[in-house]
């Protein structure tokens, strides 16, 4: 199994298939933030269906975070190789000349993400997991929209947000289309999904950043 | 990092025409060595010049290996920077000349076709060939082995370079037959020969001399998929 991870191509493959399974918790994610924007009802329904259902807690949350870590982990590993396979750099190089600044940067667009998540965990998962297992609280379905809005109260914290979906931004604009070129897919659809790309990264982040700023103009 | 001077450079001198001027200068200065670069055919079909020219590999212009590159792409007065291709699998022999031979040891692995010579081979011309896959297998079979596309990856890869050999070879019925083998083995010679992992950044593409698209790497990319599921 390990040994499959010599090849460059596998490599490859796992970082394609694990980035389009986090767009897709992305997407999901996303489209359970909107609706608090609409329904605080909808909203806490779905988060304590999230938030409570066992397949969801204890499969797909495992998944996910395996998913992540892997991704992070993957890449890192393949920047420093991909650094190592060049020791002696050169003495100018115009990057800008033939590729775009997002797929040279996916590192630094990644690490931003990465430390975001941190920020995001110690917000949200954080509490929430001491909340359910570590004090053992009782179910309280109507708690999620307040707890959310809560934290968006702070000019510093939407800042961060909105700083991060930037990178986030960035990251997903390379790194979406690309996966598709990676498990091989480059034909006649590839416009298409160019456009997908471009909608998909430039509208989510900006969609992330609306429901924080929606939340905060509401809380002043 | 050493500075010459020029002067009397005309503007329609090759790139590698200004070398030479620069190289007769110093010889009959007498003082020191000539520069070392890599040249053959001096008509952008062999591969062999390579030079990392002002931050990109054969200088400025696209589509154009250093032996098509003009002196009019540059301004008077300019200072031109030139590096040889650097990756740690091209191992820099003398001043501009690197060793490719990896490449040669990738296209050993398989980018070939096993042909029985009994006398009863068939005549290529009687097998048919769909008028597209010919056209994009004949593409790709123009890749000269310059060794541009890894000078221009940040990653030193060389995804482009295999994936045009592997896919002259996998669109045609010849080729076929041994496809799942070829890519599995040129891909695993590419690894060990420490070039770096593709991400994608298309670099390759742009600076490729003769165009060779990414489409190639898709393409190989799925045969390599399909070749370990499937072996
Ligand atoms: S793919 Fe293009 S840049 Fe790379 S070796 Fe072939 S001709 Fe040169
Ligand atoms: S010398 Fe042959 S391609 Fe430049």
């Amino acid at each position: 199994m390990f040994k499959l991870f010599n090849s460059s191509l596998v490599k490859k493959y796992a970082m394609a298939i694990s980035g389009l399974f986090l767009i897709l918790f992305l997407f999901q994610h996303f489209t359970i933030n909107l609706t608090s924007v609409f329904s605080e009802k909808v909203f806490n329904s779905i988060s304590h269906f999230m938030g409570n259902n066992p397949i969801v807690q204890f499969i797909l949350q495992p998944i996910l975070i395996f998913g992540v870590v892997f991704h992070f982990v993957m890449g890192m590993v393949l920047d420093y190789q991909n650094r190592k396979s060049r020791s002696v750099k050169y003495y100018y190089v115009k990057g800008s000349s033939n590729s775009s600044w997002m797929s040279r940067n996916m590192i630094l667009s990644g690490i931003v993400v990465l430390l975001f998540m941190f920020l995001h965990f110690y917000d949200f998962w954080i509490p929430e997991m001491n909340y359910k297992y570590v004090e053992v609280n009782p179910l309280d379905p109507d708690r999620y929209y307040f707890e959310m809005t809560h934290k968006f109260e702070s000019p510093i914290r939407v800042s961060l947000y909105s700083f991060s979906f930037l990178f986030l931004g960035l990251h997903l604009l390379h790194g979406f289309n690309s996966s598709f070129q990676s498990v091989g897919v480059n034909n006649k659809y590839i416009l298409s999904i160019r456009g997908l790309t471009k909608l998909f990264a430039i509208g989510v982040p900006l969609g992330f950043v609306f429901i924080a700023l929606f939340h905060f103009t509401n809380s002043i | 990092m050493k500075t010459y001077k020029m002067s009397n450079v005309s503007p329609d001198m090759s790139f590698l025409e200004m070398m030479d001027v620069l190289n007769s200068k110093i010889i009959s200065e007498g003082k020191e060595d000539p520069v070392a670069f890599d040249h053959d055919c001096r008509e952008g079909i062999c591969g062999m010049c390579s030079m990392f020219i002002n931050g990109q590999a054969h200088g400025p212009d696209r589509l154009v290996t250093t032996c098509q590159l003009h002196m009019r792409k540059f301004k008077d007065g300019d200072t031109i920077v030139v590096e040889p291709f650097r990756a740690n699998a091209f191992p820099v022999i003398k001043d501009l000349v690197v060793d490719r031979s990896a490449f040669d040891r990738i296209q050993q692995a398989g980018g070939f076709i096993s042909i029985n010579t009994s006398g009863n081979t068939q005549d290529a011309n009687s097998i048919p060939i769909e008028k597209d896959d010919a056209d994009k297998s004949f593409d790709a079979a123009t890749c000269i082995g310059c060794g541009a596309c890894v000078a221009s990856c940040k990653n030193a890869s060389a995804m482009l370079f295999v994936s045009a050999k592997v896919s002259q070879y996998a669109l045609l019925p010849q080729g076929k037959v041994e496809s799942k083998q070829r890519v599995l083995n040129m891909v695993k010679q590419m690894d060990d020969e420490g070039f770096g992992n593709c991400t994608n950044t298309g670099a390759c593409e742009v600076e490729c001399p003769k165009g060779i698209s990414l489409k190639n790497v898709a393409r190989m990319n799925s045969e390599y998929l399909s070749s370990t599921l499937k072996p």
